[in-house]
């Protein structure tokens, strides 16, 4: 009786402790203020993605040749274009191609980074010959090298994924390198090792889920980078083909009728702002949250 | 010292080798045949294949690599399809803007984030500070060719006071040199003045903490002294790092700010370049870019010894 009567305390302990940890960690949340706002942009950001091209009627790239460069109205909230395509509703589609390419950036070139990172961490020759490849990437800028791959691949939207995150995997490898370099130290990774674990067992079984968290932070920085990159691409020609909607081909057509026209330059500006300034901020935020050491200076 | 340098230097062989590699082959995999953009469309088969000889595009492509990384060792990058001149030349040319650009950004980038990231400090968790730690974030996240079209719709369009685009050389005076390039350079500073400012407030809250700081006080030294003397010689390190930085991006990743203001720099030249498939200006640019980086870094290090003595280079790292 005593046994299973402890048995239950134990349990209410138990479970007392995990309902305060949450509430710590919900707190924690709530009152990170970056975090917060950096989340409601991205999740609005989102759903207008998701959602919202299934709410508008129209296609984007509907012409309507009387209603040329109308201004901002009740009717075209964001004007039209040249074309006489309503902005607003071209933007909507834009936040799909290019969020969608943002996050398929992101989760590709997280893979890619955290395989080569964590490899040339635990082994030093491969170290050696991929720090010096990744090197090479990082001395030139990334713009360059994406459009160089972009010329080599050709225009279109799964070629800009593979660019892009070939030009954001060094910048991955290399915080789960440094962090997988610390940790394949500890006690704990030697101790795994004395029982006999296979180098693969202790790569990911031990080493890999403690490099997540800066690892996460870090793919919403390169979210934010994709945004932009392929913003700039589509912006110089190299991108997306046009008419397709992403948010670099909408603001490469305003560039030409910028005198004309500043809404077709202004609202998908904005709107890649506010994408950029949310995933700055979460990622900010994120990085208080997980990895409290690297962000102590700035506080 | 000399042993630093020579290591330093001997360090960016391998990196030089395997950026102008990596580039090398990926011109290599891009479709088009430059021999038939320079001659057009209405060229024959046969004036194509000849020209394809000429320029030696026939070869296999490890005799390619070859021959260009025996040309590039001895200074040689070989000639532009369409430009009528060495890729040196061209090179050459394509710099004077680029610097003049890169320099005036950083000078608007360093004068905007000092000041602005000291005050932050000295007035931690104040408006004042919230206001500059925002316009830092903000400074940030704008791309700067998002940047560069809402300057041209406010100082262009709208008010009419500058250029949109354009350049004049240094030759023209100095005015016209610059009202050219005040946009742009603007355009590309912001970001930098951004993060200089961060790196600059929390570099100084780390050094404000320190004994040494009080002590100062303590024995009635100015205020501005305390500050400009004995902070921020102390926090200088990490801003310097940052500047070196900012300026390394400035001086190759400038290359759509060139394009939207068409300034005849490096970075148009590269655009340009993979644009024509004018595959020896591109590789001779990348070689460029990549020197630049290596050599900036290299500065920047020596100048750590020089803004703070602590640091000596000769010692093991």
């Amino acid at each position: 009786m005593t046994i299973s009567s402890e048995n239950i305390d134990l349990h209410a302990v138990k479970s007392a402790l995990k309902k305060e940890q949450n509430k710590i960690l919900f707190r924690q949340i709530m009152t990170n203020g970056s975090l917060v706002v950096g989340f409601v942009i991205i999740a609005f950001l989102m759903l207008v993605a998701l959602f919202g091209p299934l709410l508008i009627a129209h296609d984007p790239n509907t012409m309507d040749v009387l209603n040329r460069f109308a201004a901002p109205s009740a009717d075209h909230w964001f004007g039209t274009d040249n074309l006489g395509r309503d902005v607003l509703v071209r933007v909507i589609y834009g936040a799909r191609i290019s969020m969608g390419i943002g996050v398929a950036v992101a989760i590709i070139a997280s893979m890619a980074g955290l395989i080569v990172g964590i490899y040339s961490s635990y082994y030093k020759w491969l170290d050696h010959l991929l720090m010096r490849i990744s090197d090479g990437i990082m001395a030139f800028p990334g713009l360059l090298l994406a459009l160089a791959l972009m010329a080599a691949l050709g225009g279109r939207a799964s070629n800009v994924v593979i660019a892009v995150s070939i030009v954001a995997t060094p910048y991955i490898a290399r915080v789960v390198r440094s962090e997988a370099l610390a940790l394949k130290e500890q006690t704990f990774v030697e101790a795994t090792r004395a029982l006999g674990a296979s180098d693969t067992r202790i790569i990911w079984r031990h080493i890999a889920p403690n490099t997540l968290s800066s690892l996460i932070v870090q793919a919403t920085f390169i979210f934010a980078e994709a945004i932009i990159v392929e913003a700039a691409l589509s912006f110089l020609g190299a991108g997306i083909p046009p008419p397709a909607p992403s948010w670099g081909n909408i603001l490469s057509d305003g560039k030409t009728y910028i005198y004309k026209a500043w809404w077709m330059t202004f609202f998908p500006g904005m709107t890649i702002t506010l994408a950029i300034i949310g995933l700055n901020l979460f990622g900010d935020g994120l990085r208080d949250l997980l990895d409290p050491h690297s962000s102590k200076a700035t506080k | 010292m000399k042993t630093y340098l020579f290591k330093r230097l001997l360090a960016a062989i391998p990196v030089l080798f395997i950026v102008s590699t990596i580039v090398f082959f990926i011109l290599q995999l891009t479709p088009g045949d430059p021999a038939l953009v320079i001659l057009g469309q209405e060229a024959t088969v046969d004036e194509v294949e000849d020209l394809r000889q000429q320029l030696k595009l026939d070869r296999p492509i490890y005799e390619q690599y070859f021959n260009w990384l025996f040309n590039a060792l001895k200074g040689d990058l070989g000639e532009s399809y369409f430009m009528n001149e060495s890729v040196i030349e061209a090179i050459l040319s394509h710099l004077g803007p680029t610097i003049s650009l890169g320099i005036l950004a950083e000078i608007i980038a360093i004068t905007l984030a000092l000041p602005l990231g000291i005050l932050a400090a000295r007035r931690k968790g104040s408006v004042t500070d919230q206001s500059v730690m925002a316009f830092s974030l903000l400074g940030m996240s704008i791309p700067n060719f998002l940047l560069s079209l809402f300057l041209i719709l406010v100082f262009s369009v709208s008010w009419r006071l500058l250029p949109v685009a354009g350049y004049a050389p240094l030759s023209d005076g100095l005015w016209e040199h610059i009202k050219f390039l005040i946009l742009p350079a603007f355009a590309l500073g912001t970001a930098h003045a951004a993060l200089i400012a961060r790196m600059t407030r929390s570099a100084m809250l780390e050094v404000l903490n320190a004994n040494y700081i009080k002590t100062a006080r303590a024995k009635g030294v100015k205020e501005k002294w305390v500050i400009y003397k004995h902070a921020l010689r102390n926090a200088f390190l990490p801003i310097l790092t940052v500047i070196g930085q900012s300026f390394l991006g400035l001086m190759g990743g400038t290359a759509i700010v060139e394009t939207i203001f068409a300034i005849p720099g490096i970075g148009q030249l590269i655009v340009n370049g993979v644009m024509r498939r004018d595959y020896a200006i591109v590789q001779g640019a990348v070689l460029y870019v990549t020197f630049a980086f290596v050599f900036i870094n290299l500065a920047v290090d020596m100048l750590y010894g020089i803004v703070n003595p602590q640091v000596r280079l000769d010692s093991k790292k």
